[in-house]
């Protein structure tokens, strides 16, 4: 099976801002900022009371009264992104082709919105520690377990290949396209339905980022509140959000006439093996993830055209991977412009790496690059150039994308265009 | 040549032992270890039994900082590993950090100590958790300490496919032993044993309340009513194989061949599984590992205890063995489902089974249900081809297979 490659013929995007593609795209392009003061609890009790929130409305987004009933709402950005993706790609399947088609779904914290809801039902607002089992939902077997994500989208879309879900925590939406684009490469499926969801705003998750000072408190400017790279940067926004990307074995999407948006060239992870937490500010293993992703796509640190960074706007990230970058590129590391679109749709803990490789597919489609909203004050430490605060037009051929989470996990992901020869 | 990957250590902590050994020997004596859970008070629940770990002593495996910062699976992954580790007789810290890589399964997380802090934030004064939620209860969490304590700094990762999930971690770790990485952890943990945890599985539909721990989760039988929650799991040191002749190792067996495929359907109240998908999956292990079916020695199913799962099971077994499917044996009913950790749990006892040089006899079923009419092992047997088919589904349409090739035995006793 060597020799098979995996492109992108289908995106599709619930984000923070947008709820669709267009939207999105628009969105990240205008530098337009979605934080705002937290709307689905009050927020007042919390150290951070701001995040990137969905305006998704499941009944637009086509998704049935089962699916409506059933699925948590991560699994509600998932549905409706895939079904956005896959008539992006125009993609219709036989009955034997169903049996190639798989689906690799990552998300951090899973159903952890609707364990909570149940809990403070089931725990008589947490007065009771042995739960009432009867006073809980029809579903909650469902929130318990993560893989109801890739199993609500296989039964949407009749996918009978291989289904599973990766829960790397942060790293999770990088890994589950890159574990797509290996069962691609080996043989194991021709099309998979990658990407990841999440959707943690809730009391819990909030009390837990507030716990380790992890997320930001600029209460008063929501608008302005994530900073990835400026010297004023207090932390990361809590966001949602979800993308699925198509992903397609290359000949059979050029037999079919479809669409490419770029190739997955190469995708890496490394762990640091330091701390749940803390980064070493020596980038070392994102480093070598990145340089790993890029030897196996045989693509020189100078042909990186764009850099869609983990940019999660905290002070010990921001230097690890700017040392990371570095590292990896050398001297083009100051030439290529690099992003954190974090900056303006939050941090959607597992999703946020899909949503990222979704701006990227996007990036080489049209030739621009979203900004670094929020930049205003440069940080010594962070001496690249982060394309502050407006869109940049420049072809890009290739699109790096890192991610970084707790745990110590580091991930690195290239997508390319596809050479005109080929695609023609 | 493609890297072929082999198992060269086993980290045994279940309700059947801890260690492969005690596994093993409740394994051959047949004792079901399911029993009361103790873990909390379940007297208001319909299901009151379990499979706990017995005499589990976390310290023995972690520092106090290491526990306070983790929630009991984790605990069971940390003393797992460790024994796993041990048993392939390689170091606690890897020699060769980016050579090694871990990748479990979880589809329950740390839900134990969730709980104590949804208590806190819901139940306590002040909208507060502890510091360490953060990082104690996210389905990461296991992977991450053990990363970072035993120094695996390879392209690690976590999987969720509920029950299948197990097998499909030991596939993952043959392809990263494919891609270049010469020693990954596999396996799963699970302990959703948390009274909330209880209470979300029991919406299933799929557990048995059946009081006599005896007579509760009888798979295949004409009792069949459910089955009964575990925790614990096993993990494995999966090697290349060059790697570990080099180092003279002890080798269990080769993860030659695995498949997964989905139903495309939802579990519910009348559903039985797709008997052609989960066949595939079967069929897709066997061509991966090049095996005819009729080569198999022995298979270890699924055996979710649910009357119309046992038989859809039996039918797929059928199916893929042209009516004439080898010996079955099931150990899960002696230490109940641990989820991803039943189905890491039931490929140590594969490779147990050619180290023993014994095929072990199957917990039940004592009175075979109509539908379900397999060639059940009623007593112990030496194996013949050492290949072994290790099957799990997973709840909302998961099916995976796994096909072991055992090393010839390496622990001579007679069965």
């Amino acid at each position: 099976m060597t020799g098979r490659r995996t492109v992108v013929t289908g995106v599709g995007v619930v984000a923070p801002g947008g709820a669709s593609r267009d939207r999105f795209w628009k969105t990240i392009t205008e530098g337009r900022t979605a934080t705002r003061r937290i709307s689905f609890f009050d927020p007042s009790p919390f150290r951070s009371q701001i995040a990137a929130e969905c305006d998704f409305d499941p009944v637009a987004a086509g998704l049935t009264d089962a699916e409506r009933r059933r699925a948590d709402r991560y699994v509600q950005f998932a549905l409706a992104c895939s079904a956005e993706a896959v008539a992006d790609a125009g993609l219709v399947l036989s009955d034997a082709e169903r049996d190639r088609a798989g689906v690799v779904l990552g998300t951090a914290v899973g159903g952890t919105m609707a364990l909570e809801q149940e809990y403070v039902t089931v725990s008589d607002q947490g007065r009771r520690w042995l739960v009432d089992a009867a006073r809980g939902g029809p579903y909650l077997y469902q929130a318990l377990v993560p893989s109801s994500l890739a199993a609500d989208v296989a039964c949407r879309h009749g996918l009978h290949g291989p289904a599973q879900v990766v829960s790397t925590g942060c790293t999770s939406g990088i890994d589950a396209i890159g574990y797509a684009h290996q069962l691609i490469v080996d043989g194991e499926a021709d099309v998979v339905l990658a990407g990841a969801a999440d959707s943690p705003i809730s009391p819990v998750t909030v009390a837990s980022f507030d716990a380790i000072k992890a997320t930001s408190p600029d209460n008063d400017d929501p608008a302005h509140a994530s900073r990835p790279f400026d010297a004023d940067r207090h932390g990361f926004v809590l966001a949602e959000g979800a993308a699925v990307l198509v992903l397609e074995e290359a000949g059979r999407a050029r037999r079919r006439g479809a669409h490419v948006y770029c190739e997955v060239a190469g995708y890496a992870s490394r762990s640091n093996g330091y701390h749940m937490t803390g980064l070493r500010p020596d980038g070392l293993e994102m480093g070598l993830a990145v340089t790993d992703a890029l030897r196996q796509g045989r693509i020189a640190p100078e042909q990186v055209s764009y850099i869609s960074a983990h940019g999660s706007g905290t002070r010990q990230n921001d230097r690890h991977e700017t040392a990371a970058f570095k590292r990896a590129l050398g001297e083009a590391a100051y030439r290529v412009p690099i992003s954190s679109i974090k900056s303006m749709v939050g941090h959607s803990l597992g999703a946020i790496g899909s949503i990222e490789m979704a701006a990227c597919a996007l990036a080489i489609e049209f030739g621009v690059v979203p900004p670094t909203a929020n930049w205003s004050t440069r940080d010594p430490e962070c001496d690249l150039d982060y394309v502050p605060n407006e869109a940049r037009e420049v072809p890009v051929d290739v699109a790096l994308s890192v991610g970084s989470g707790f745990g110590g996990f580091q991930s690195a992901m290239v997508f390319r265009r596809r050479p005109a020869a080929v695609v023609g | 040549m493609t890297a072929r990957a082999v198992v060269t250590g086993i980290g045994v902590v279940a309700p059947s032992g801890v260690g492969a050994d005690a596994h093993w020997r409740t394994v051959l004596a047949g004792t079901r270890r399911t029993g009361p859970i103790t873990l909390f008070d379940p007297a208001g629940y319909p299901t009151r039994h379990g499979g706990q770990v017995p005499d589990f002593t976390a310290d023995s495996y972690a520092d106090s900082r290491q526990l306070v910062q983790t929630d009991r699976w984790t605990h069971l992954g940390f003393a797992a590993t460790r024994l796993a580790l041990a048993d392939a007789g390689l170091p606690e810290r890897a020699p060769d950090p980016y050579g090694y890589a871990v990748t479990l399964a979880s589809s329950s997380g740390g839900n134990l100590f969730g709980q104590r802090e949804l208590q806190r934030l819901w139940g306590g004064s002040s909208r507060t958790v502890g510091a360490y939620q953060s990082i104690a209860w996210f389905y990461a969490a296991s992977v991450g300490q053990l990363s970072i304590h035993h120094q695996f700094k390879g392209p690690s990762g976590v999987l969720v496919a509920e029950t299948a999930g197990g097998l499909d971690s030991l596939a993952h770790a043959a392809r990263a032993v494919r891609r270049g990485t010469p020693v990954v952890i596999a396996g799963a943990t699970e302990c959703p044993l948390s009274p909330y945890a209880l209470a979300c599985q029991l919406r299933s539909g799929l557990l048995t309340d059946v009081a006599d721990p005896q007579r509760a989760y009888r798979p295949f039988d004409t009792s069949a009513s459910g089955y009964l929650p575990a925790e614990g799991g096993a993990v494995f040191v999966v090697e290349e194989l060059g790697h570990a002749l080099s180092r003279g190792a002890r080798i269990y067996g080769e993860v030659s061949g695995w498949g997964s495929t989905h139903d495309a359907a939802h579990t519910t109240e009348d559903s039985a599984g797709d008997v052609g998908q989960y066949a595939r999956a079967m069929r897709l292990a066997l061509d991966r590992a090049g095996v005819a079916a009729a080569r198999i020695d022995v298979v270890l199913p699924d055996a979710l205890g649910v009357p119309r799962y046992d038989r859809s099971e039996a039918e797929a077994l059928r199916a893929v063995f042209a009516d004439r499917p080898p010996p079955v044996t099931t150990q899960k009913p002696l230490t109940g489902r641990a989820h991803q950790g039943g189905s890491a749990l039931d490929v140590a006892t594969a490779l147990l089974a050619f180290a023993h040089d014994t095929l072990p006899a199957s917990a039940g079923p004592d009175e075979v249900a109509d539908g379900c009419e397999l060639d059940f092992l009623r007593e112990h047997r030496r194996p013949r081809s050492r290949l072994a088919l290790v099957c799990a589904r997973g709840f909302d349409g998961f099916n995976s297979a796994l096909v072991l090739r055992g090393a010839a035995p390496t622990r001579g006793e007679t069965p």
